[in-house]
């Protein structure tokens, strides 16, 4: 079991993965900001999670919540140019902010590898799926010959389901389906065999029987590596399918963090409850209504003060005074729920959730 | 891919066939009176100028003189100045020059080596130079090195060609002598002549067009650094230089387009490069027969060009079947 890291303990020491008990990714207090004309885009703000070998972390917010930023900076994939990063970033042990880039080109594609949206516009429109799953392995085997980045490609083509690899690993990314696509993606991702995988809301450009494959994929993949898993999401149904753990966003932070029976049956602050009641259920009446979560995300130029969330919370009456305008809450686990973390003012979630209960029936 | 080439290459040849005609009728229709070069002025009277009209056809119909050039291109024909004055124009035939009383196509083809020349060495240069500087540009967006790049491309490019090629001769040529053989020698007798002599040339038309190549691929490199796949190229661990061949590849495509253009222009004649430098090419040709109103050079430089621009059109099409596999199947 995962755990988000509660005191920013600065001094694990480095090199040895694993054996000191550290888990493989640790992100700790991390910090992403863009400078930019308009004003500094704090992107991500003090997040800390971590992913242990074996396990799924799945991440859900909204669109510009921080969640791509944030494991886009754990692949070191931000331009130092536009993006100031801050806080701890630790790949099986290896310190990853402020790596110089010849060794941050080595763990990337290699010990950590990512997944990304959209696979036909992820994959190199000129270049063969063999060309581009060849050239990912060859980046770190650089003594593998033509014939042996050949025969990986085939057989990577291969372990993700793809018929006929041998023939198919000729064809140009136009010439797949999106599902076929997104497994070249996938088996570009494991070519290295990967310790940690990112997969950047894998599934969104799918529809739903291929989504299905594709997440059975990975799972069955996770199973055979072994490896840590991050699955980015907006998608509930994704989250209860593959994550161990959750971690929910809300204007660049971390707002709740446990399980995911934890999440989805005992959510414990509004925004998390806000994203339960906007999912469809199959058996619940057809007439009525959805419930969307009122307003917009927040401006990450000119964050609210106070808790990010309260002018779209409708629960701020729970709270005494303005406490919700004038302090962030801390990220921490209520009594009674250990290892369930939380980002609200409100003392008793679970009574007030009582008197109010979500319409999708999650009830506690 | 066969088909296509097929397709593309009538569809080039009808685009051929209407521009030969569009030609011949905008000479036609237009205000000179090409028989009216060929008779001196102090003996000109109106019967002999009606006697040359007539025996070079002249005074036929549009359609029935454009039916007898059509074909003396395929076939060749006899072209007569007048009484017992029978020139013999063999296949492909485009007319006996008024004043030099020689092929149009036999001088275009002896013409052609030294414009060809510049066109080739002058297209290497700034297309090297140009998509190099654009990629280094794309690459340190936002830095020094590129504001600098840019900035110099704008002046240079704001400066008018020819200004720019007359300096070049009066400094490196006339007053300092570095260039001394400025000039065209056929590469077959003389390389190192032939070298030389085009250098300026070559540097003069290269660095001078390799600014706009620069700006254009700093442009198309700049968008096609930001395409997911090059985020994936990155995500792959793969080296700085792969990513960018990556995103090369790609923002080649545009690059590739207006090379295939300017190129065909080239051919047609740098008349600035060739006057400056005392180059004998199409573009020098063409100037002085449109001095001279010698109507079948002026007509044979024109659809010459139109040539170019469509088989410039057809490659640029099969570059782009070749670099975009997405291309080939249509």
């Amino acid at each position: 079991m995962s755990t988000v890291a509660q005191s920013a303990d600065a001094t694990a020491p480095a090199p040895a993965r694993q054996s000191d008990g550290e888990p493989f990714l640790v992100v700790d207090e991390l910090t992403v900001k863009f400078p930019t004309f308009d004003g500094v885009v704090n992107a991500v703000s003090e997040l800390s999670y971590n992913v242990q070998l074996g396990k799924t972390l799945g991440i859900v917010g909204e669109s510009g919540s921080g969640k791509s930023v944030s494991s886009m900076a754990v692949m070191g994939l931000h331009d130092s140019r536009t993006a100031r990063i801050s806080g701890s970033i630790r790949v099986g042990g290896t310190e990853v902010v402020g790596l110089d880039e010849p060794k941050m080109r080595k763990l990337r594609g290699n010990e950590v590898a990512m997944i990304f949206q959209d696979a036909l516009t992820a994959l190199h429109p000129f270049y063969k799926v063999g060309h581009q799953i060849g050239e990912a392995y060859s980046a770190h085997h650089n003594r593998a010959s033509g014939d042996q980045v050949h025969k990986k490609a085939v057989e990577m083509l291969d372990r993700v389901g793809i018929p006929q690899p041998d023939r198919r690993i000729d064809d140009y990314p136009h010439q797949f389906s999106g599902g076929m696509r997104q497994r070249v993606m996938i088996a570009m991702a494991l070519s290295n065999d990967p310790q940690l995988l990112i997969a950047d809301e894998p599934t969104t450009a799918l529809d739903v029987t291929v989504q299905a494959q594709i997440l059975d994929l990975l799972q069955e993949l996770q199973r055979d590596f072994g490896s840590a898993v991050i699955i980015i999401t907006h998608d509930l149904g994704v989250i209860a399918e593959m994550a161990d753990d959750v971690l929910v966003m809300y204007g660049g932070r971390g707002v709740e963090f446990g399980s995911v029976k934890q999440i989805l049956s005992q959510p414990l602050m509004p925004y998390t409850w806000g994203l339960l009641a906007s999912v469809p259920e199959l058996d619940s009446d057809p007439t009525q209504r959805l419930l969307p979560i009122p307003g917009t995300p927040p401006s990450l130029l000119s964050p609210p003060s106070g808790c990010p969330f309260h002018p779209r919370c409708r629960y701020r009456d729970h709270v005494p005074g303005d406490l919700c305008v004038r302090e962030l809450p801390e990220f921490v686990a209520p009594p009674g729920h250990p290892d369930h973390l939380k980002r609200c003012h409100i003392k008793d979630p679970e009574a007030v959730l009582s008197d109010n209960p979500l319409a999708t029936g999650a009830q506690p | 891919m066969f088909g296509y080439l097929v397709r593309r290459l009538i569809g080039a040849a009808l685009v051929v066939v209407v521009t030969s005609m569009l030609v011949f009728v905008l000479f036609f229709a237009g205000p000179s009176e090409p028989a009216r070069s060929l008779c001196s002025t102090a003996r000109c009277t109106p019967a002999t100028l009606a006697g040359i009209n007539h025996s070079l056809g002249y005074d036929q119909p549009v359609t029935t003189q454009y039916l007898v050039w059509a074909k003396g291109v395929v076939a060749g024909r006899t072209v007569s100045f007048g009484p017992n004055v029978d020139y013999n124009c063999p296949a492909p035939c485009l007319g006996i020059s008024f004043q030099q009383r020689l092929s149009v196509f036999d001088i275009l083809k002896q013409r052609l080596p030294a414009t060809l020349s510049i066109a080739v060495g002058g297209a290497i240069i700034y297309l090297v130079v140009g998509v190099s500087l654009g990629v280094l540009a794309a690459r340190r967006r936002g830095t020094m090195t590129d504001r600098s790049l840019v900035g110099s491309s704008l002046i240079i490019s704001s400066i008018p060609y020819y200004l720019l090629a007359l300096l070049a001769y009066l400094y490196l040529v006339s007053s300092w002598g570095l260039f001394p053989n400025t000039g065209y020698t056929s590469p077959f007798s003389s390389p190192v002549g032939w070298i030389s002599g085009m250098l300026l040339p070559w540097l003069v038309l290269g660095l001078a067009s390799s600014t706009t190549y620069a700006r254009f691929s700093r442009g198309s490199m700049v968008e096609s650094l930001s395409e997911d796949y090059v985020r994936t190229a990155k995500a792959k661990g793969l080296p700085e230089r792969r990513v960018m061949r990556h995103a090369l590849r790609a923002a080649i495509v545009p690059v590739v387009t207006i090379f295939g253009l300017d190129v065909a222009y080239l051919l047609a004649g740098t008349v600035f490069t060739e006057r400056i430098f005392g180059i004998q090419g199409i573009g020098l040709t063409g100037l002085f027969a449109i001095q001279q109103e010698d109507l079948p050079i002026i007509q044979a430089t024109v659809l010459f060009g139109a040539v170019l621009v469509v088989v410039a059109n057809v490659v640029v099409d099969v570059v782009y079947s070749i670099i975009d596999p997405r291309v080939r199947l249509s």
